[in-house]
């Protein structure tokens, strides 16, 4: 090697390794080996030589010039590296500082709850349906076997608006509007406001049902029982002791309430169940013949059961909620907690 | 219905507990609803008897007596009550005893004199809620007994609720056969002997309407004595039944109802003007009824009249001027079947709700009002004395009640409940009930008792049958049916999935009541037809909304004065209006923001929401429906008449509105700030577009900016419809990113930066072609909006 050439590689390396910053290391790469670098040069000045010698000097300035590459590829990754570290610890930040936008609220609990209920019973086919709440008197009563003067009326307290237009008291006549209108089999839920001219702590003038029915061929009450025990160890997800007490509604016979074992207290008696260790849940019963009747539906083909139940009383339990007011306040701080 | 424990069990007596009793009750469709000590704690009460008293020393209200406690000596006990006299029996608390409220009775000096007890009341025995004077007990009561034995007050009160089917629970008898039906045991009704007629003397009974009164009995009897005081058994009975002791000739009425269920009424037979009849009273009839209240009557009014007037409202109460009195000599006893459609809402209409309208209402046993007479009659001479008239009876057998037989078909049976039960034990259950049953080879014949009016249909008896047989007996099974695959649909949008939009874009979702303030209502929606309710629970809840924000906006006040400073609210449900006189029940969605567009949260700068916020949500719904839905500026009385629109589908077709309330209404309403709403009508909202697959272009896309000036009535909307109206093949898209007003452009006008994205699907765009585009729809927009590029 030339003392020349050794003493460009000597400087190049020297300078190589006093280079701090990238765009410094570039500068030193285009003096070296730019098209007028250093290196370049020397290849240059080959030219002059015989060939003979060309090859050997050629040689030994490409020897130099690749330990000048790749000292310079060296000193490049290792400044690539800190500059990356560099931006590493320049762009840390508190993570733990909250996320921005909009925040995501959640739905009402009785919307929840009579979510739950329709996907319980889709789930094996029923269909569900709505019908209007302002609703005439034959569809609430009349076609239920509640005539005029009948004395479950009483048990009703209805809102008028005349003598036969009401707000509907129960979701049952969507039973009656379902029934007029489509031939069995049928499998249908039927979720919805009703309203009762009633208000204290454990009334409201408005709250909501879900009515279900099925009609088809040899329905029995067994049946029924199936539907609404595995119904309710489904909604509460809980293997729940369920009984069934004889009861009455006009428009069921046999009648029945469904009691379930308090979820409060697990059946030992609180204040939630009045210290009986059951809570009453839903009414049902097999359609009653009359219903039939009004509907045109042959009693003697077809059977079917019925079930109605209050969601805000499903979602009191489900939820702990104490008290059936707080959910038409409103209050954010109530709405807030079903996510 | 309430009844004591020990009078049921005079009937029928089985071997289980309270618990257990009240427990089979309840699980045989009677539900029972309290179960309530008749009377509090106490203990170390005797019956006492005054053997002398005399007058206290130092107090001129205090006596000091002398007490027979069934000890060997008598008792001095110091007493205060005025009613206090030799030769009467009282309860006595002897030293030691405990009252109620855990009232320990010592030895102790009463203004020097001793005393070794107390004399009580009933207030101090906790059987009354007050009491005047010492509680005076029979003569005949024995003394030194315990007087919890002596009134038999180790009893309960059971209180059953029972469902308006079964009227025939209503009495001590009816519970009493449910009782031995669900224990299997006999039990055997009152026994009623005929009474010794006296006189034949009678009143004539005529009715008018037979059908509204099948039957009616009634008979005289003369020279009772009024004052003659009810037996303390019955007037225990009677209170331990929720009944008021009113003198024996009313509690003998009241306890024959309790007993048997047949509601009687004695009226003061001198008060009366010739004969009895029951008739519909005629129009405008006054009548004084035994509460005091007046009232006038109406056709539809069945009643009890002599000559001269109205007596009585029939099986709902008598009237106060032939009610019996202290004075009262001679009574006419009356005791009819009313047709329970002649009385059933009756009551009602005048305010009242009896003991005797209830049963008549339900229906009573049309085969028991001689019975109950008797039993009436026997009572009332055993307690007042007097002598028995005849009965005179109007019967009409055609239209009474019929019990016709219902067929019970044995395989129905099996198939309603799921399983067989044994033919045996179906004619013993039926039996038990009180029923007649004739067995045939695969049904049986079965006519119910008189008293059960719910018994009309096979469907009946079987729930009969498995009342009885108990429900959790019967088997449960698991659903197997027909199933049909239900339909996905993508035409029209699940509502859900739009609230789980609104959820997710940060509205709470409220429920609010359908029924609105009238005042909030008019001034929302002034020109809407509203639908009233005839009995409104308040005046707060008095009219159907005729929109959702009525709702909303209250709710959001709910929480705005809860120091709420950021809400946002959607609900959805039925709006009512009246259209064309008809109810239109009508599915709407609806929002309602205020407060800042974002919670608070570091880095970026608070603002407030406005109407771009919201219409963004709502246009997200557009989103999902795949509807190019319009805004159009409209007006509406709820909103700022500068920021309301109107969406309408493209045919025109109106979705609903969004805008800002009307300033004068936040101010109205008690708002403090900027208040945003939206509402939309579901079915409309819901209909979704199919989506169809386009093929995707290959070239590249080209991206053009241009700066308009245009005036500023100029609306967005219109430069874009402008553009589009070009029908440029290749113009995929226009995207406003800028509007500008201030320096460089003049006054009245604005600046609109927009892109115009252009892709052709055959190849790619090439300048010139992209230059000829551009410069068409220029000439366009200056054609059509006067637009020039912004230099």
């Amino acid at each position: 090697m030339s003392a020349i050439l050794e003493e460009i590689l000597e400087q190049g390396l020297q300078e190589l390794a006093q280079v701090n910053e990238l765009s410094q290391l570039d500068q030193v790469r285009v003096q070296y080996l730019g098209k007028k670098g250093l290196f370049t040069l020397q290849m240059k000045e080959l030219a002059v030589l015989d060939p003979e010698q060309r090859r050997s000097v050629g040689q030994v300035i490409n020897q130099a010039k690749e330990q000048f590459q790749q000292q310079l590829q060296f000193r490049k990754n290792t400044l690539e590296q800190a500059a990356l570290e560099a931006r590493l610890v320049n762009e840390r930040i508190d993570i733990s500082l909250p996320g921005r936008g909009q925040v995501v609220a959640c739905l009402h609990p009785v919307t929840t709850t009579l979510r739950r209920i329709s996907k319980i019973f889709a789930s094996v086919g029923f269909k569900v349906v709505e019908g209007p709440e302002i609703e005439d008197d034959y569809h609430n009563f009349e076609a239920l076997n509640i005539p005029a003067h009948h004395p479950a009326r009483a048990m009703h307290d209805t809102f008028y608006f005349d003598a036969h237009t009401v707000l509907r008291t129960h979701t049952s006549p969507v039973q009656i509007r379902v029934m007029e209108s489509e031939t069995p089999p049928l499998k249908v839920i039927a979720p919805g406001r009703v309203y009762r001219c009633d208000s204290d702590i454990t009334h409201t003038p408005m709250f909501h049902q879900v009515e279900g029915f099925l009609v088809d061929t040899d329905v029995s009450f067994a049946d029924l029982k199936g539907v609404v025990y595995e119904f309710l160890r489904a909604f509460f997800e809980k293997d729940i002791q369920v009984r069934f007490r004889p009861s009455y509604f006009p428009f069921t016979e046999p009648s029945a309430e469904v009691d379930i074992e308090c979820v409060m207290c697990n059946g030992e008696g609180c204040r939630v169940c009045s210290q009986t260790g059951w809570l009453e849940v839903m009414g049902c019963g097999m359609i009653h013949p009359e219903v039939f009747k009004a509907v045109n539906i042959d009693s003697e083909c077809y059977s079917g059961f019925a079930f109605g139940m209050g969601v805000e009383r499903l979602a009191m339990l489900r939820y702990g909620i104490n008290d059936l007011r707080l959910f038409f306040e409103n209050d954010l701080k109530f709405l807030e907690q079903f996510n | 219905m309430q009844i004591s424990e020990a009078w049921l069990r005079e009937y029928v007596n089985p071997v289980i507990s309270t618990e257990e009793l009240v427990a089979q009750l309840t699980m045989a469709g009677l539900e029972v609803d309290s179960v309530t000590p008749v009377a509090a704690m106490f203990s170390g009460v005797v019956v006492g008897e005054v053997l002398s008293m005399a007058q206290h020393p130092d107090a001129d209200r205090l006596r000091v007596c002398q007490v027979a406690v069934g000890a060997t000596e008598p008792l001095q006990i110091v007493c205060g009550a005025s009613n206090v006299r030799v030769g009467l029996k009282i309860p006595a608390a002897l030293g030691g005893a405990v009252l109620p409220g855990d009232f320990k009775i010592k030895r102790s000096k009463l203004r020097g004199v001793e005393s070794f007890g107390m004399l009580c009341s009933e207030k101090e025995l906790g059987l009354a809620a007050d009491a005047n004077g010492l509680m005076e007990l029979a003569a005949d009561a024995p003394v030194g007994v315990d007087i919890r034995e002596y009134l038999s007050l180790n009893d309960v009160i059971i209180e059953v609720d029972l469902t308006p089917n079964r009227a025939d629970c209503l009495s001590v008898e009816g519970l009493a056969r449910e009782v031995a039906v669900l224990n299997q045991m006999d039990w055997s009704p009152t026994k009623v002997e005929a009474v010794e007629i006296a006189h034949r003397d009678m009143l004539e009974v005529s009715v008018e309407d037979t059908a509204a009164c099948p039957r009616y009995l009634g008979r005289l009897i003369k020279n009772v004595n009024t004052k003659a005081v009810t037996p303390l058994w019955m007037q225990e009975r009677l209170r331990r039944s929720g009944l008021r002791s009113l003198g024996a000739l009313v509690d003998v009425t009241n306890y024959v109802l309790i007993e048997l269920g047949q509601p009687l009424h004695a009226f003061d037979a001198d008060k009366l003007q010739g004969g009895i009849t029951v008739r519909w009273a005629k129009m405008d009839e006054g009548l004084a009824l035994l509460n005091g209240q007046h009232i006038k009557l109406d056709s539809n009014a069945l009643v009890i009249a002599d000559e001269l007037q109205v007596l009585a409202l029939a099986g709902i109460m008598g009237g106060l001027d032939s009610a019996v009195s202290d004075v009262t000599q001679n009574i006419f006893l009356e005791c009819a079947f009313f047709a329970p459609q002649s009385i059933a809402g009756k009551a009602r209409s005048v305010g009242l709700h009896t003991d005797s309208s209830h049963r008549f209402e339900r229906g009573v046993d049309a085969t028991l009002q001689a019975r109950a007479l008797e039993r009436a009659t026997q009572l009332i001479v055993a307690i007042a004395g007097g002598s028995v008239g005849i009965t005179a009876e109007v019967t009409t057998d055609a239209a009474l009640p019929q019990r016709t037989a219902v067929l019970l078909r044995k395989l129905r049976l099996e198939k309603t409940l799921g399983m067989a039960i044994a033919d045996e034990q179906v004619v013993d259950i039926f039996q038990r009930l009180g029923m007649s049953v004739e067995c045939q080879t695969d049904n049986w014949l079965v006519t119910p008792p008189g008293s059960r009016f719910d018994i009309a249909i096979e469907a009946d008896l079987i729930e009969e049958i498995a009342r009885i047989y108990g429900y959790n007996k019967l088997p449960s099974s698991s659903l197997l049916m027909r199933s049909e695959l239900s339909p996905a649909t993508e035409t029209v949008l699940d509502i859900n999935r739009v609230a789980d939009l609104l959820v997710d874009r940060g509205y709470q979702e409220a429920i609010t009541y359908s029924f609105v303030d009238e005042d909030i209502q008019l001034a929302i929606a002034p020109n809407d037809d509203v639908i009233r309710l005839k009995n409104p629970i308040s005046s707060e809840l008095s009219v159907m909304r005729t929109t959702l924000w009525c709702g909303l906006l209250k709710a959001a006040l709910y929480n705005t004065n809860r120091q709420q400073q950021r809400v946002r609210l959607f609900e959805t449900g039925l709006r009512f209006v009246k259209q064309d006189g008809t109810i239109c029940q009508q599915k709407m969605l609806a929002g309602l923001v205020l407060g800042s567009a974002y919670p608070e949260q570091w880095g970026e700068k608070s603002r407030k929401v406005d109407f771009f916020d919201m219409k963004a949500d709502v246009q997200s719904m557009f989103v999902l429906t795949g509807i190019v839905a319009q805004f159009s500026a409209a007006k509406h009385s709820a909103l700022h008449p500068g920021q309301t629109a109107e969406i309408l589908l493209p045919t025109g077709e109106k979705i609903g509105w969004i805008g800002m309330l009307h300033p004068i209404l936040e101010k109205q309403l008690g708002f403090d700030t900027q208040v945003f709403l939206f509402e939309l009508d579901q079915q409309v909202l819901l209909n979704k577009r199919f989506s169809k697959f386009k093929p995707l272009s290959k070239y590249p896309s080209v991206r053009r900016d241009l700066a308009l000036i245009v005036k500023e009535d100029i609306a967005a909307c219109d430069v874009i419809s402008c553009i589009k109206s070009s029908n440029e093949p290749t113009l995929k898209d226009v995207v406003i990113f800028d509007i500008y007003r201030g320096k460089g452009v003049e006054e009245g006008c604005k600046s609109i930066g927009l892109s115009l994205h252009l892709q052709n699907d055959i190849q790619t765009l090439t300048d010139s072609e992209i230059d000829a585009i551009l410069h068409r729809v220029l000439e366009k927009l200056t054609n059509e909006i006067s637009a020039r590029l912004r230099d």
